[in-house]
């Protein structure tokens, strides 16, 4: 190692982003942030003090060795630092870009404490977009161990089980009930965050594991978790079908043409491709576009409206900025891009002219109140404060329920707002079957869906006997530890009985 | 995969596809619908299972051409062609009871997927009684197959061209002087299952309607399908598509299918201009 970094020594400034600006970026759906140079990277890297207690790989979902790869990058060995990675997760290109870093490793990582902490979403893509470019693959030649696993849904739970499971040696079968792969990755995160190419490739890297997609097949309808285990021969079984069954107000109005889930909105612009000239698949570009809820799928709406040429995009939201639950780098692009918000603002009606057509959402304004059960601080309407907001389309991005299938046609238990019960490891309440992801925990992130679905590969491990120690998806410094020992240090392995 | 083994054209503008897809001719029950892609830049439509089956490994389609797409599988979706996509069965299958005597009511193309519904009753041991509509007696189709299944099937045509002059609700009227009806199944146009539960109101007749609104996934994802039934949101795709005909707002759902028609004219008159194009070059 080099000579030791101290919050002294290091580069001050946290290196920018090289970003296109605003007026250039809103009329397209190019990527918007370019990427760290080598230069960029090398610099950035050096701003890692390595302390001892590395917070930050605690704080990522899959539990990668940040350290270790940033000092392969400091090394200029970007080919080590991308072996480091590929230990952890299979998407490192996906989850720079789309992981909220600011709430999970960058919140905790030490430098932060005094000066901005080191970007590590930003190093992590830069390694990630270096594979993809150079062609690099982490493909070790798994031994066939005989046994079969099924994972219900190509997302990003899906992916990163079927991965583990494959290089663990098993014959690993997806089933995506869409005509792509990808899941929230296809339909839900538009191209400007995380370009098509990026996905095709990180996808490409499973598929040179050995894993085996079947799109165009819905588990549930077209086979049962039972057929999968019982006449299919699936030794084990991993459920990952995402929530998506999107929630409305429940207000007057909600029922016209151009109202519609951000959901609908973004799989019809990125998984139909609606606004290329080519796609079959219609779509109405609002002038004005309100967009209800302030989560990173009414960013990724308000953007994508913009890109496609609406005049004015607004951000109805009932609490204010300081409650705003995007990401925020996706809210401060949000804002120069020009989006208008109006914070403490909520929806009671959606008016209509006399044709039928949306023509305002009227709206109270909120007062912030005691926290509620959340921790957010309830809003509550100001009497009187009723107002219009002009919009010809409204899009309801205020997130989504439990999808009814698996819970109409399987015995896994569900509780009572019919997600799928599982332990802390996905297992379920049928042996055999383990799940994770939004169908589990609601609606999350890219990166905790991953987690789910690396620490259900844990457990479908241990429970098929292929357990190794070293693969336990989460560090958490002396969780396990007894009588002084952590267990995870165990220096034996589990055989698996013939 | 998703191969066309046999097409039947009824008139200039319906036909009939057999797609072979033995897992799903396995799956499908009756009431489900599929997901259906022409080509990879298609648009994913709703189509309902006119009838499966598990020998043949096959699922059998009734499509009317009437827009860009189902135009595009007219032409294109030739015997020894494949889909881009089928994906299904989507939806809950219909209820099927023994013992009852059902009235099955077809309008139009609606006779297709009311068909495996009459035939699925029958098995169970109830009585049926069919019910078909159509313009005139050119367009009339599975009249043999639908009528195999009924005690009695009703044909009603627009212009008395064939069996009774009249609507489906006169045939479904004449069925209820005649039956001790305990159910009807209605499936075709959103107007003439809104007007077979008019007529079957008063009597308090349990009706069942299959509704076919605008679908994007139809996995339960988009919300697009949206219905109000009894005051309530439901999504067709996976709280339906059956529902209590005396619930369902009908208006609602004719407002909402009409939601994309701009975007679907002008879509139906850049292909036809390309097709012209095409013969012209060829």
């Amino acid at each position: 190692m080099t000579a030791k970094r101290t919050i002294r020594t290091i580069p001050q400034e946290r290196t920018p982003m090289p970003t296109r600006p605003a007026w250039e970026r809103v009329r397209t759906f190019e990527e918007v942030t370019t990427g760290f140079s080598a230069e960029d990277a090398r610099r950035e890297a050096e701003r890692c003090i390595y302390c001892p207690q590395k917070p930050c790989t605690g704080g990522c979902p899959v539990g990668i060795d940040i350290p270790g790869f940033i000092e392969q990058i400091s090394a200029g060995n970007e080919h080590g630092a991308f072996e480091v990675l590929s230990r952890s997760t299979l998407l490192p290109a996906v989850c720079g870009r789309v992981c909220p870093q600011e709430s999970q490793c960058e919140a905790v990582c030490v430098v932060g404490d005094h000066l901005e902490p080191v970007a590590i979403g930003r190093l992590e893509r830069y390694v990630g977009d270096l594979a993809i470019a150079e062609g690099w693959t982490a493909a070790a030649e798994p031994e066939p161990n005989g046994r079969r696993v099924a994972v219900v849904g190509a997302g990003p739970a899906g992916l990163a089980c079927a991965a583990d499971m494959a290089r663990a040696g098993c014959d690993v079968t997806i089933f995506e009930a869409l005509h792509r792969p990808g899941g929230v990755l296809s339909y839900g995160i538009p191209e400007f965050r995380l370009p098509r190419a990026v996905v095709a490739a990180e996808f490409a890297k499973v598929e040179a594991l050995g894993v085996h997609v079947e799109v165009n097949s819905i588990i549930g309808r077209l086979f049962t978790v039972d057929q999968l285990r019982d006449e299919m021969g699936f030794d084990a079984v991993f459920v990952a079908t995402g929530a998506g069954y999107p929630a409305f107000l429940g207000i007057p109005g909600e029922g016209l043409n151009d109202v519609l889930s951000a959901n609908e909105f973004l799989t019809r612009c990125n998984l139909l491709r609606a606004a290329d000239p080519a796609s079959d698949t219609p779509l109405h570009i609002g002038r004005r576009v309100a967009v209800i809820g302030a989560g990173n799928t009414a960013m990724d709406a308000m953007r994508t409206s913009l890109r496609l040429g609406s005049e004015e995009v607004r951000c109805i939201y009932r609490r204010s900025r300081a409650e705003c639950p995007a990401r925020a780098e996706e809210l401060e692009h949000a804002i120069e891009e020009g989006v208008v918000f109006n914070w403490l603002t909520s929806p009671v009606e959606i008016l209509a002219d006399e044709e039928g057509k949306v023509r305002a959402v009227r709206c109270v304004r909120m007062d912030l109140g005691e926290p509620d059960a959340s921790g957010r601080r309830r809003a509550e309407p100001v009497p009187g404060s009723e107002h219009e907001i002009e919009a010809d389309v409204v899009v309801v991005a205020i997130g989504t329920h439990a999808n009814p299938i698996l819970r109409q046609t399987s015995r896994l238990l569900t509780d009572a707002r019919g997600y799928l019960v599982a332990d802390a490891d996905g297992r379920t309440s049928q042996a055999g079957v383990f799940a994770g992801g939004d169908i589990v925990t609601g609606a999350a992130t890219v990166i905790q869906a991953m987690g789910a679905g690396r620490g259900a590969a844990a457990a479908m491990k241990a429970y098929l006997g292929l357990v190794e120690p070293e693969d336990r998806a989460v560090a958490e410094p002396g969780a396990d530890a007894a009588f002084g020992v952590d267990v995870r240090q165990r220096p034996f392995r589990r055989i698996r009985a013939a | 995969m998703y191969e066309v083994v046999t097409r039947e054209d009824f008139s200039p503008t319906t036909f009939l596809l057999e797609v072979r897809h033995p897992q799903l001719a396995r799956a499908a029950r009756p009431g489900q619908f599929v997901m259906v892609m022409s080509q990879a830049d298609g648009e994913r439509i709703p189509l309902t299972i006119a009838d499966f089956s598990a020998e043949r490994g096959t699922i059998t389609l009734v499509i009317q051409a009437v827009g860009k797409t189902t135009l595009e599988l007219q032409r294109a979706a030739l015997v020894g062609t494949s889909l881009y996509a089928l994906a299904g069965p989507m939806g809950n299958p219909s209820e099927i009871t023994g013992g009852r005597t059902v009235v099955c009511v077809g309008g139009g193309l609606g006779v297709a997927p009311v068909y495996p519904i009459a035939r699925a009753f029958r098995d169970a041991g109830s009585t049926v009684i069919g019910v078909v509509g159509f313009r005139n007696r050119d367009l009339i189709f599975w009249q043999d197959r639908f009528g195999s299944v009924c005690q009695e099937l009703i044909i009603c045509t627009d212009d008395g061209s064939a069996g009774m002059k009249g609507l489906v609700t006169d045939g479904l009227k004449s069925a209820m002087a005649r039956y001790p009806v305990d159910e009807v199944v209605a499936i075709g146009p959103p107007v003439m299952m809104k007007f077979c539960a008019e007529t079957t109101r008063a009597s308090g007749i349990h009706t069942v309607v299959s509704v076919n609104p605008i679908m994007v996934d139809g996995t339960g994802m988009c919300g697009g399908c949206r219905v109000m039934v009894g005051g309530e949101t439901r999504f067709c795709c996976v709280d339906g598509p059956d529902f209590d005909g005396h619930l369902v707002d009908f208006d609602d759902l004719i407002h909402r299918l009409a939601r994309y028609r701009p975007e679907e004219r002008a879509a139906l008159e850049h292909w036809n201009a390309a097709e012209m194009g095409e013969a012209a070059r060829a």
